[in-house]
């Protein structure tokens, strides 16, 4: 059985690897790249945790073949921000408390960012069921959305 | 000098500038950031990929199993049974862990592992694991409570006899153990009662839902040390675990506690950890093990199923003067359920002269029951909350009203033989009754639900230690597992303490080879145990820093002081020193006595209960049977939230879990015994569009015998939510549902019945 | 799946020879959302993943005088985002919108919710109440069929070896016509219809029905084209009494079995609400069309 050779960018830097053609492409940019923070939680498309953008369209990276990602462009929750420079929904997390055992933040960060993009002042109910396809079983969502709504002010404000 | 259990240094008046507000999670930045280490996230040199093969059969016995073909497929390095696991006989506490870790003479429930394989690539381990020929002799199976227990029932342990019953016939059976508690005298107590309200109630079991799988990655090196990486909550306790069943001294065990995604009692036992670390023996490399969403659901322990009868009565005035129950819990096939939490909790919040109850632990055909939040009691607290509305209603008195008749307070003595020091229930009540959400009419076409719970919190076994830097930074070392990011209130208690800034003091979770023994994160002990034991360290680290600056002033120790992160004279009379830093102190070390570090290890005592009030909005669609939650308020008291935000989200999780668990949550199976629905596709968990904001309400009536007179919080919150949920429907049909999850089939029949029986 | 191989071929020649390969067993991977999950659960053992994402006639939403075309490989994101489409199907669209999350729907497609043939899919009814029809391509040539005809049972379709559906196309509009798609489920998202009514219709000036379509699925091996639902309400104003005869219809028309997701009784019951809701849902936007 032989492995495809994949050339994709991921966060802005390309990257090659080899993979067995039924991957996914969450195990291959966890095992292969080793980019960890896309997470796994049930490699059926269900709970979200594995959101990533492809060609800038969000979607759940467990579903993506990664041979198809060839010539493509991911984002993971590696390119969102740093320390200094955090996303605005990542400080309000922060500030807001929207996490507590944090494997489910990641996806959500994820997702949350392509809401705001399209929708800049989402209602409670839009970001709600944006939000549908992220499991969260720790916070009770309370704070994630309040994070999104405060993030979302920010984000306005400053352009 | 008084110990920190004996004295806690607890002063009410005290100017708190750390305890009390909301910093920044020192997990957060990780967190957020995607940096942060979970089970699945390590990678070591020269890794396999261990795969485990499990059993399709809900009860069967196994006759042979062949791995002579898999060993054979080439990239795999190592398979395991249960024959390479030390012998320990049946019916034995460590004999029943290893079975139920891998299979032994049978395998009790769909999904049990029978052996387990560790390859070079994951797709190896899979091709592998369908050559591991296993030749079973499939036995009738059982799964519900009722027929477990029935006359012909299929018999899962032929030893099994009922612990805790003398009077039970020496034959086979699967009721394990029978407890029974008693209060007063039943009888009499019913005799006084002028409206008895009775029920059945049943709940089918649930998942802890945690969205992280469980992963690890075991490393059994050449000369016999074991390193295990893994999200726990229990390091300490998988140590000693894995210990006894694998046959391996605890010293030459070290467990590293990864990040945490998610728990709730669900991963305080092993699953993949025991078999990954004899795979790693056997191959002689590290093998990481991660389980998929569909063995979660197939292997890893749920919460209990159960069937209940409780009877209550009460007086006129509303005084409820006796109180009756027959209790079944599943546990799956071995016993450990914890079940006898719910007699000790599910009347304990009442001050009931009699009570008299009849619990049962059941074993069948499923996986082995794990703990969640409050294990054992909220599916009870279920119908007791329902009753006590009954007998509200009946009354026609307030249900914050009733509740507050019976409301037990300081000096109660409970069922389980504690007596209180300062509780707030009350207050509880009474800040619930005064909430917005209370005070305002229900809707037409809405009901609501008032319902509220009570937990022990524990305290038990924790160890800690404290570093004080060159710097003056602190290190702390705890090992009771953080969950949910219990380190920021450990590093805001110490900071307090020590009277510096909090972003001065890091908490690491530290492995089992650096820390005493420290009990499961459960009983919702973390933020009150770990507390203790900090405070301790920073105690004893003030008093050296005291010793260190008395000694380089030439004073005695008595004549020095410590405030606001600084030793200074204790008045104008000993001297006119200048006050020193921690820094200054700890940059001078290498010529003193060495570092300043305390150590800490104790059995905490001194937990105290915390009790907790939710009112629920619902709406319920008649055409369907379906539920829309509107509103959902939580009041709860938590002594002293150090960390207010961290204490609310520990209430709206707990809500929303409840919420789950109330509406929708439930194992189905099939025919065969095979679970149905072994992923999130219909294992309905609920989703952001499902739940409401949920307001909550923090009650501060202080443990005196916490140095900030903190209780925990975890638990509490999740007691009262089905019943919220179930006397929320009760108010918008008229008729009360009482087997849980009030799915919309099931509510459906409710307002058939209801309709057919008023035309 | 261990020798699987997966190939991307860019004209449609090429995948229907690829699929009409008697030597080796493929699958259509266009969304791959169910695909993913069945491959990675052993249902499915293809030995080649035929990629159709970058086949030309299979990409695009095309509009002419009315009447448009999806092509079969486009994400149902990208249809959400069509505005002429969403204001033209509203009830096909009410469908779409469920088949999953933002994520999921980031990469499914209508005709892979067809395809993959559960009779409990959302995208389906409304798009056979719609009159909707698929346009395939295969080793004989092309061919089109109407979107009733591919489901025969769940997992099956009437697609033969190496055929391919290219697109769907949707019928222009009459004025006063209105579409709408309900569907039980237990949660507000994320959950598998446990039943699912679509109804089109179409009004005169008088409001008064002269063409209806009900489709409901959920409640058979197959969807249901029930034409005793849809006699329900032509010639009538769509009032109580046509809504109670078509909710009668309904239950009448189910013949659904007891499953994980729903009982029998429940099914036939609820599925009578759900109808008479998706026709009330119709008829609105019909009149404000």
């Amino acid at each position: 059985m032989s492995k495809a050779h994949v050339t994709t960018t991921v966060n802005g830097d390309e990257y090659e690897f080899l993979c067995e053609p039924q991957q996914s492409l969450v195990t291959v940019l966890r095992d292969e790249l080793r980019l960890s923070g896309t997470k796994e939680g049930c490699s059926t498309g269900d709970c979200g945790a594995c959101s990533v953008m492809m060609d800038d369209r969000l979607v759940c990276s467990c579903l993506v073949l990664a041979v198809e990602t060839d010539g493509k462009h991911i984002e993971t929750i590696e390119g969102m921000g740093t320390a200094e420079d955090l996303h605005p929904l990542q400080r309000r997390f922060l500030e807001i408390n929207g996490l507590q055992c944090g494997i489910c933040t990641p996806g959500i960060l994820i997702a949350a960012k392509a809401l705001l993009k399209k929708n800049p002042n989402p209602s409670e109910t839009e970001i709600r069921f944006w939000l549908a396809g992220n499991l969260c079983r720790c916070t009770g969502y309370d704070k994630i959305i309040r994070s999104v709504q405060a993030a979302a002010e920010d984000m306005r404000k400053a352009k | 000098m008084a110990t920190i259990l004996e004295e806690s240094g607890f002063n009410p008046g005290a100017d708190l500038k750390i305890v009390g507000t909301n910093p920044v999670k020192h997990d957060g930045l990780d967190k957020v950031l995607g940096r942060a280490k979970f089970g699945a996230d390590v990678y070591l040199p020269g890794m396999l990929y261990g795969k485990i093969v499990r059993s399709p059969h809900a009860h069967a016995k196994i006759k042979s199993i062949d791995i002579s073909e898999a060993i054979k497929i080439p990239g795999v390095k190592a398979v395991i049974t249960a024959a390479d696991f030390p012998e320990l006989p049946q019916g034995s506490g460590w004999g029943d862990m290893s079975r139920t870790t891998i299979a032994h003479e049978k395998v009790l429930f769909d999904g049990h592992p029978v052996a387990a394989i560790a390859a070079i690539s994951e797709q190896v381990a899979k091709r592998a694991s369908k050559f591991i020929k296993v030749d079973y002799e499939v036995l009738p199976h059982v799964i519900e409570v009722e027929d477990a227990i029935a006359e012909d029932a299929p018999i899962l342990h032929e030893y099994m006899r009922t612990k805790g019953d003398e009077t039970a016939p020496d034959v086979p059976t699967n009721i394990c153990e029978k407890m029974v508690s008693k209060v007063g005298d039943i009888d009499s107590g019913f005799a006084l009662a002028d409206y008895i309200v009775e029920n059945d109630f049943d709940s089918k079991p649930m998942h802890q839902g945690y969205i992280e799988p469980q992963g690890c990655i075991a490393d059994y090196s050449q000369d016999g040390l074991v390193e295990l990486w893994t999200c726990t909550q229990a390091p300490f306790v998988y140590r000693d675990r894995l210990s006894a069943i694998l046959k391996i001294d605890a010293a030459k065990i070290n467990v590293q506690q990864s990040e945490l995604g998610g728990g709730f009692g669900g991963k305080t036992g092993f699953y993949a950890e025991p078999l990954a670390i004899l795979l790693s023996k056997k191959a002689n490399a590290p093998v990481k093990m991660t389980l998929t969403r569909t063995e979660v659901f197939r292997g890893t322990g749920p919460v209990s199923g159960t069937k209940s009868r409780i009877k209550m009565g009460c007086k006129k005035n509303g005084k409820i003067v006796a109180a009756e129950a027959e209790l079944y819990f599943q546990t799956g096939p071995y016993t450990g359920s914890m079940y006898f939490n719910a007699p000790n909790a599910m009347f304990t919040r009442y001050d009931l002269p009699n009570i008299y109850i009849e619990a049962y632990e059941v074993v069948s055909n499923r996986p082995k029951v794990n703990s969640f939040r409050a294990p054992c009691v909220p599916q009870i607290v279920f119908g007791v909350e329902g009753l006590v509305d009954d007998m509200a209603k009946k009354i026609g008195m307030d249900p914050i009203d009733f509740r507050l008749k019976n409301a037990a307070i300081e000096g109660h003595t409970t069922i389980y033989g504690d007596t209180w020091g300062p509780v707030g229930f009350v207050e509880t009540l009474e800040a619930a009754k005064a909430t917005e959400h209370y005070k305002t009419p229900v809707k037409s076409g809405e009901g609501r639900g008032v319902s509220c719970g009570f937990w022990f919190n524990r305290g038990g076994e924790t160890a800690s230690s404290m570093t004080l830097a060159p710097d003056g930074t602190v290190t702390i070392s705890t090992g009771t597992a953080d969950v949910a990011g219990s380190r920021i209130s450990i590093a805001m208690m110490a900071a307090e303490e020590l009277g510096i800034d909090v972003d001065k003091v890091r908490v690491k979770m530290a492995d089992t080879n650096s820390l005493g023994f420290n009990r499961v994160t459960a009983g919702s002990r973390t933020t009150f145990s770990v507390g203790m034991v900090v405070v301790d360290n920073a105690r004893k680290c003030i008093a050296e820093l005291c010793r260190r600056a008395a000694n380089e002033w030439g004073v005695a120790e008595e004549e020095v002081k410590f405030e606001n992160g600084e030793v200074k004279p204790a008045s104008s009379n000993v001297g006119n020193f200048i006050p020193m830093s921690i820094s200054d102190i700890t940059s001078k070390t290498t010529m003193t006595n060495g570092a300043i570090v305390s150590s800490s290890s104790m059995n905490v005592t001194g937990a105290g209960p915390g009790f907790g009030v939710h009112i629920v909005d619902v709406k319920v669609d008649e055409g369907t049977g379906r539920v829309d939650v509107l509103r959902w308020t939580v009041v709860q008291d938590a002594g002293k939230a150090i960390h207010p935000l961290q204490v609310e989200g520990q209430l709206q999780g707990a809500a929303i879990q409840g919420m789950g668990w109330a509406l929708n949550e439930e194992y189905i199976y099939t025919q065969e015994g095979k679970l149905d629905n072994p992923g999130f596709l219909d294992y309905r968990m609920p989703v952001a569009s499902d739940a409401p904001m949920i307001d909550c309400k923090i009650v501060e009536v202080p443990n005196p015998l916490h140095p900030f007179g903190l209780r925990g919080v975890g638990e509490v919150p999740v007691v009262p939510t089905m019943a919220a949920v179930g006397n929320a429907i009760t108010d918008a049909l008229g008729i009360r549902p009482t087997s849980l999850p009030m799915s919309p089939p099931k509510l459906l029949d409710l307002i058939e019945n209801r309709n057919t029986s008023s035309s | 799946m261990d020798q699987v191989r997966y190939t991307a071929p860019d004209t449609l020649d090429a995948a229907i020879a690829l699929l009409s390969d008697d030597k080796a067993d493929s699958t259509i991977f266009a969304g791959g959302t169910d695909v993913m999950v069945q491959l990675h659960s052993d249902l499915i053992e293809p030995e080649v993943i035929v990629n159709v994402k970058n086949i030309p006639e299979l990409t695009g939403i095309k509009e002419t005088e009315g009447v448009y075309t999806i092509g079969a490989a486009t994400p149902i994101a990208e249809l959400q985002e069509h505005r002429g489409f969403c204001k033209t199907w509203p009830g096909v669209i009410d469908g779409a919108e469920l088949i999953g999350s933002v994520q999921v729907k980031g990469r499914s497609t209508m005709v892979g919710n067809l395809c993959n043939a559960s009779p409990a899919a959302d995208s389906v009814p409304p798009s056979i109440a719609a009159g909707a029809i698929v346009n395939i391509a295969g080793p004989d040539g092309k061919r089109v069929a109407a979107v009733e005809d591919i489901v025969l049972g769940p997992r099956k379709t009437s697609l033969k070896k190496g055929e391919i559906i290219v697109s769907m196309t949707f019928p222009a509009r009459s004025l006063h016509s209105g579409d709408a798609y309900l569907r039980l489920t237990p949660r507000t998202e994320m959950d598998i219809a446990i039943v699912g009514a679509a109804v089109n219709l179409t009004l005169d000036d008088k409001g008064i029905c002269t063409a209806a379509r009900v489709a409901l699925g959920a409640v058979a091996p197959k969807f249901l084209l029930v034409q005793e639902c849809a006699d329900a309400l032509i010639g009538t104003k769509v009032g109580k009494n046509a809504l109670d005869a078509l909710g009668k219809a309904a239950s009448n028309a189910a013949n659904p079995i007891t499953d994980k997701r729903g009982t029998k009784e429940y099914r036939v019951k609820t599925i009578s609400v759900m109808a008479r809701r998706a026709a009330e849902r119709a008829v609105k936007r019909a009149r404000e069309n």
